[in-house]
């Protein structure tokens, strides 16, 4: 197991780096000169050259590269072009922002599909399967951006609930915060509930023709209890890889709804910073980012092994 | 449980004493966050909509009619061959760290425009300066290597504020200044901070604290005024978005006009540009009241040439080739073009351009010409537009004020040529006597709609809505600035 | 065995709404090109922001533009951009996954590492930077989605097809001496074509909310080509005042992905025995 583990953390380094190299080049490609952004229409070109030389733009492509990776793997991730700051300091309130609003979106997209989903499998085929399927399937067909106008426009607008967009900040406590989240939220959680649900539903529909779920019943065992007890918990680890899936999705899916509700969030800071050649800070980011999906499914593949031993003495192998 | 509740109550008492300080403190929405604070190392209006004569200061400041009056420095002479500029500065004025202004660091801050190593994006305004010196540290004598009716203009602008040698290579994240504004905080992505100044050498300004908000998004901008959480939002970007201010009696919508010019710049080396009569025909084609209309609701003044009414010396030339479509076509035919011919234009992101483009497109589809549109980004605007000129036609706001001199420049992105506005640029540089001066920049902007090197479109409304209590803002917008020293609540 | 088929297919609902609904959008796109109630593009200013009336079905948008006509040239922009990044997805996906599969050891591993390092990059994130690199438009968007199809297919192509290579069928021919690319060919694909469909409208839907989502942004179809993504971005500033602006695009993306995860379901069911057991 530990062989495993560490087999498995080294191709994540590895991967990791390649991430980084990739996301390197890429920005090399972006046309438009850093410098010539921020000295504007009436720069002349000895003061270009000069902004250039100080931003390091004039050092040779490997010396760029390694001087920056190097800074990352120590935690330096560079400073800003266009803000002069650590890009650390820049990303900690973000992620304040789009780090719960993940959370958020990932316990609406929880709570509502699991009881939704063994409900209908419970119910199969009868009116309420039918219906909260047919529910989920066109659910699933909305895209979350879409759904963002929608609530706006119902509970913004004219319900006057929710703000229509903009984030309160946390200093302001804790329920503003909150508060401004709950509309994205429940933008990018609900058509993620709907593909949970389906997934949860089939998986618990498995579950229950398996022979140790019969043989509860044979027991004499409620039907209520088995199904809670027995087929349940045997249909997660379908469910716990869409939940990874999903939460490697709203690490950077937010970007739209960010845009949406107008969020200082992560994924506006890469928008912005790409439409302003802030060219470190996208590729600190992106590479975080790319790191972070790598990190959340290694911890998914980690999960399997807890809740189903076969896998992980498959996996030591 | 009390872990809970305690933040919602810090909530409740936030909210409280905002409404309870209504009176003293100020919320400003803007929509573009700066990058960095310093207005002397980057070109972004945003810098100086935060900054300008709020936080930093010139020997000379404009004011809201466009007229300069007297900064940091309290007087001036200028001799008799307008060479020499001299100033005689303001005493007792402290930056906001206590450091004391005078003449070192006038001389100072002018040096270090000009310096090898500057990022300073107008070096140009510095560009007449021979030196800087200082007989007193309350006299700073500057000294033109050629007489420039434009210096003193220059030295208003934002990029030519007084910072001190010890505080400017901070300026970027904390920038100290001599306003009457200090700055205390700035939560990137969000708002900046900034703090009545009590050691102010002038009058105080009239609220305690300001914050300004940066909300890009306009229907975002216009629910947080409605809101009431923004006081003020002076360049409000969504015209289309004004009647519902209009209809609440707590706003004041004012609109104004700004220095601004939006543009239909041509390629004037690229045939079939390169020919008089397809750039007039061009301009008889357009409609600009119906181009105003579609792009900005009805807001903002069509222009005839570049050179806007905030401007001294404006003159109304719209007339020079009025929309007539059957003109065009005739024009058209005249030079030879033959119905159907395309051309490229190059649209970066801004609203104007964007939808300018659609609607031009569509009213020069009317006269026989088909238009390709080409959005791009504005780094790839700067680098292939403006920088290589490598493009056909593009649509762009120059806000830059009074910047007839563009057209006299040798190589410019649109590539106009004429010797007979480069002689009369020169001869108004060089003019030192004021009626002499309007004249001639009556010549120029005639000459310019005569000529006709660009589709002049018209000038960038400034649309500002702020609380109806509130007084001392500005209606027009003589350079790009969000001057808050005057504003106060009144009751 | 064709009426057996057709049986299924016929006791398939998920199916048959599928099909109608994507037959409806298909139908939409191409009429767009010969006939819409008004123009697509044409501007008048006097009609703008009107409400949906019998004039104007789905009413007018800031520039007066009929949101209906609209509408409709939109789905042929949509379908088309999400066709072409479908067949550039299963166009390399597809002959690398083969290769996998066939090959196995160095070239499988690589070509797997190379899967997981793009699965690492959120999709939408590395679109906008794509578009950032060439530029926005249609055709970009396509080549920016596709590339993101591009792994997806050649995972689910070389776990269809690794079992098959050691079946006695493919043994057989490989002693017979045939080549790979003719096994491939002869043998695999057709054997796991059906997988590849499902998975092709279950990409198509995703390729459909991806160029939407690209051109809400800015990124992806430029004016003036109407996109249902752009339209939901110009509605937003007008959602005070003309909602139906927001309405109708969003309706139709939701309508065109909903009718293509209905086909992929149903053709799921018809196609994989194993499926159709089950239910």
């Amino acid at each position: 197991m530990a062989a495993y583990v560490s087999g498995r953390i080294l191709s994540l380094v590895l991967t990791t780096l390649a991430a980084s190299v990739v996301v390197f080049l890429l920005m090399q490609l972006l046309p438009g000169d850093p410098a010539a952004v921020m000295l504007g229409v009436n720069a002349q070109p000895e003061t270009l050259a000069a902004l250039r030389r100080q931003m390091g733009l004039d050092e040779p492509l490997l010396t760029r590269y390694l001087s920056w990776i190097g800074g990352f793997a120590v935690g330096d991730f560079g400073t800003s072009y266009t803000y002069s700051v650590p890009i650390a300091e820049l990303l900690g309130p973000r992620v304040m922002v789009s780090l719960p609003l993940a959370l958020m979106a990932m316990a609406i997209s929880v709570g509502v599909a699991l009881p939704v989903g063994v409900y209908a499998a419970a119910n199969r085929g009868r009116a309420g399967d039918t219906a909260s399927m047919g529910i989920a399937q066109v659910a699933v067909a909305v895209p979350n951006f879409w759904l963002g106008l929608l609530l706006i426009l119902l509970f913004a607008l004219e319900l006057r609930w929710f703000p229509a967009s903009g984030f309160a900040g946390w200093e302001n406590g804790l329920w503003p915060g909150i508060r401004s989240l709950i509309l994205p939220a429940l933008a990018l959680g609900l058509p993620l509930a709907a593909i949970l649900a389906r997934v949860t539903r089939s998986a618990v529909i498995e579950a229950l023709g398996e022979d140790f779920v019969r043989t509860a019943r044979a027991k004499g065992l409620s039907r209520r209890a088995t199904l809670w007890l027995h087929a349940t918990p045997n249909a997660l680890i379908p469910v716990i890889t869409i939940i990874g899936l999903q939460f490697s999705f709203l690490m950077a899916g937010t970007i739209i709804i960010e845009n949406v509700f107008n969020l200082p969030g992560v994924g506006r800071l890469v928008f912005q910073s790409i439409a302003q050649r802030d060219l470190i800070t996208v590729q600190s980011l992106v590479t975080l980012l790319a790191a972070s999906v790598i990190v959340v499914n290694f911890l998914v593949d980690l999960a399997y092994g807890w809740l189903d031993p076969r896998l992980s003495t498959g996996g030591a192998r | 449980m009390h872990r809970i509740i305690a933040p919602c109550l810090a909530g409740v008492l936030a909210l409280g004493t905002a409404a309870g300080q209504a009176q003293t403190s100020l919320t400003v929405g803007e929509a573009l966050e700066p990058p960095g604070l310093d207005p002397t190392v980057a070109a972004a209006s945003a810098i100086r909509r935060v900054t300008y004569s709020n936080l930093f200061e010139g020997l000379v400041r404009i004011v809201e009619n466009g007229d300069i009056v007297p900064g940091l420095a309290e007087s001036w002479t200028v001799s008799d061959d307008a060479l020499t500029y001299t100033f005689k500065l303001r005493n007792g004025v402290k930056f906001h760290d206590g450091a004391a202004f005078d003449c070192s660091v006038v001389k100072f801050s002018y040096e270090r425009a000009v310096a090898p190593e500057s990022t300073n994006a107008q070096k140009g305004l510095f560009a007449p300066i021979a030196s800087t010196e200082c007989p007193d540290p309350l006299t700073a004598v500057v000294t033109l290597n050629r007489p420039s009716s434009t210096f003193l203009f220059g030295m208003a602008w934002g990029d030519a504020v007084m910072v001190h040698p010890d505080s400017a290579a901070t300026n970027k994240t904390n920038p100290v200044g001599t306003g009457p504004f200090r700055f205390t905080r700035w939560v990137q992505g969000d708002r900046v901070e900034m703090e009545k100044n009590p050691d102010y050498w002038g009058t105080p300004a009239g609220v305690d604290k300001v914050t300004i908000k940066f909300i890009q998004d306009p229907s975002a901008a216009a629910a947080a005024v409605l809101a009431g959480d923004i006081d003020v939002f002076a360049e409000f970007q969504a015209p289309e978005l004004l009647n519902r201010f209009r209809d609440d009696q707590n706003l004041h919508v004012e609109v104004g006009t700004t220095a601004g010019k939006v543009v239909m710049s041509l390629n004037n080396a690229r045939a079939p540009f390169s020919d008089p009569r397809f750039r007039q025909a061009l301009t008889h084609a357009i409609d600009r009241n119906v181009v105003i209309e579609a792009i900005s609701s009805g807001h903002g003044v069509p222009v005839g040439s570049h050179y806007t009414p905030v401007d001294p010396g404006y003159i109304d030339l719209t007339g020079t080739y009025p929309y007539d479509p059957e003109k065009a076509r005739a024009l058209l035919a005249e030079a030879g073009i033959a119905p159907g011919t395309s051309f490229t234009m190059t649209l970066p992101p801004p609203a104007y351009s964007r939808r300018g483009g659609e609607v031009i497109a569509a009213m020069l589809a009317e006269v026989g010409l088909n238009v390709n549109l080409v959005p791009i980004e504005f780094p790839q605007w700067l680098e292939q537009v403006f920088t290589n000129a490598d493009y056909e036609a593009t649509i762009i706001g120059h806000t830059e004020a009074r910047d007839l001199d563009i057209y006299a420049r040798d190589k410019y992105y649109f590539n106009y040529d004429s010797p007979e506005y480069k002689a009369l640029y020169k001869a108004y540089t060089e003019a030192t006597d004021e009626a002499e001066r309007l004249d001639l920049i009556g010549q120029l902007q005639t000459k310019l709609a005569q000529d006709a090197p660009n589709v002049f479109l018209y000038a960038l409304p400034k649309i500002g809505v702020w609380n109806a209590k509130l007084e001392g803002l500005w209606k027009n917008l003589p350079l790009p600035a969000n001057d808050l020293t005057q504003v106060r609540w009144t009751n | 065995m064709i009426a057996a088929t057709f049986r299924s297919v016929r006791s398939s609902r998920n199916l048959m709404i599928g099909l109608a609904i994507t037959g409806l959008m298909v139908a939409m796109a191409l009429v767009s090109f010969v006939w819409t109630p008004h123009s697509p593009t044409g501007l008048n200013i006097l009609s703008k922001m009107q409400a949906p009336s019998a004039r104007h079905l789905f009413g007018t948008d800031a520039f007066g533009r009929d949101v209906f006509s609209m509408v409709m040239t939109g789905a042929w922009n949509s379908l088309s951009v999400s066709i072409v990044a479908v067949a550039v997805g299963m166009g390399a996906g597809v002959p690398l996954g083969a290769l996998a599969a066939a090959r196995g050891g160095v070239i499988d591993g690589l070509i797997m590492r190379m899967n997981d390092l793009a699965f690492a990059f959120p999709a939408l994130l590395t679109a906008v930077i794509i578009t950032a690199i060439f530029g926005p438009g249609a055709i970009n968007a396509m080549i920016a989605i596709g590339i993101f199809n591009v792994p997806v297919f050649a995972r689910i192509t070389r776990g269809a097809s690794l079992g098959l290579w050691s079946r006695d069928f493919v043994r057989a021919a490989r002693c017979a001496g045939r080549s790979d690319v003719a096994i491939t060919l002869s043998h695999i694909l057709p054997n796991i074509n059906h997988v590849l469909v499902v998975q092709a409208t279950i990409q198509f839907a995703l390729a459909i909310v991806a160029e939407a989502g690209l051109s809400y942004v800015g990124l992806g179809t430029q004016p003036p080509q109407p996109s249902w993504g752009k339209m939901l971005n110009d509605a937003q500033t007008y959602i005070y005042d003309a909602p139906w602006l927001a309405i109708f695009p969003g309706l139709a993306i939701t309508l065109a992905v909903l009718g293509l995860n209905l086909l992929g379901d149903g053709l799921r069911d018809v196609l994989d025995p194993r499926v159709r057991r089950q239910r």
